[in-house]
């Protein structure tokens, strides 16, 4: 088995979630992503490489300039990341619900 | 079932939109937002200040067991219309998602039966997806978590 192609090993690791989060909402060199991060530039290449592999990013080339973008694919557009959010609002609004059930029975 | 919240986010757009129906009288729904004590209990944190008129302003803080400050919420209140109507902002401390512009409409639909809408308008596109991937991003560290334990049960 190559654990190297799985997505949960993908974003088990706290930066590769990080690099996910930071391409979210744009494209960018594997420069400006390192940018971001103390860490090495070659760990960094590493983990783009992971997450290359396992098909979360996906790479477009522009000019020279070879740019890392969310796979939407693997990712999908913002009406399946939208669903934990609506839960988020959900849960809060249910809870806002049985509260005020109690406080109507409590008068 | 059908989805008792709902959130309309159009792609490329700045802005969203939250309703919901509530099996409470409007009144209710409305006190929910109006009185410090319910908003403690339902957003699960600590209100220090909520002044429910023009020109008034809301801040809210949760601490961890060793008192360190682990949420931090605060807005200014531009338009308090009881049963009907709360425009305020809101700016989650030390993230970088900038200040939200909120619009809370509530509606009678029956005696016992209520509507709230939300409108929520952000600084840019790229800031409404960033916010709206917070729990996402939670998801996935949850995910993490998961894994770590199922691994660690392995050892």
């Amino acid at each position: 088995m190559n654990l190297r192609r799985d997505v949960f090993q993908a974003i088990a690791d706290p930066t590769r979630r990080a690099i996910l989060l930071l391409l979210a909402t744009q494209s960018m060199t594997a420069g400006a992503i390192a940018s971001n991060f103390d860490t090495a530039r070659p760990t960094v290449s590493k983990h783009l490489q992971i997450l290359t592999q396992c098909e979360l990013l996906k790479q477009k080339q522009e000019g020279r300039e070879n740019y890392y973008q969310i796979n939407a694919k693997k990712m999908k557009e913002v009406a399946d990341f939208i669903e934990p959010f609506r839960k988020m609002w959900d849960d809060r609004f249910n809870k806002l619900e049985t509260i005020m059930k109690k406080y109507k029975t409590k008068k | 079932m059908e989805l008792k919240t709902k959130i309309s986010a159009e792609n490329g757009k700045q802005d969203l939109l939250i309703t919901r129906e509530f099996d409470l009288p409007l009144e209710l729904l409305f006190k929910a937002h109006e009185e410090a004590d319910i908003v403690e209990q339902v957003m699960g944190t600590k209100v220090l200040k909520l002044e429910n008129k023009k020109f008034g302003g809301y801040q809210l803080e949760t601490k961890d067991g060793k008192g360190n400050v682990v949420f931090q919420a605060n807005g200014v209140i531009h338009e308090f219309i009881p049963n009907k109507k709360i425009t305020r902002t809101f700016e989650m401390g030390n993230t970088p998602f900038g200040v939200q512009l909120e619009v809370y409409e509530f509606e009678k639909l029956t005696d016992e039966t209520s509507k709230l809408n939300v409108h929520v308008i952000y600084e840019s596109v790229a800031q409404r997806d960033q916010v709206l991937k917070l729990p996402f991003a939670q998801g996935l560290n949850m995910a993490h978590d998961r894994i770590q334990e199922i691994v660690g049960k392995l050892k």
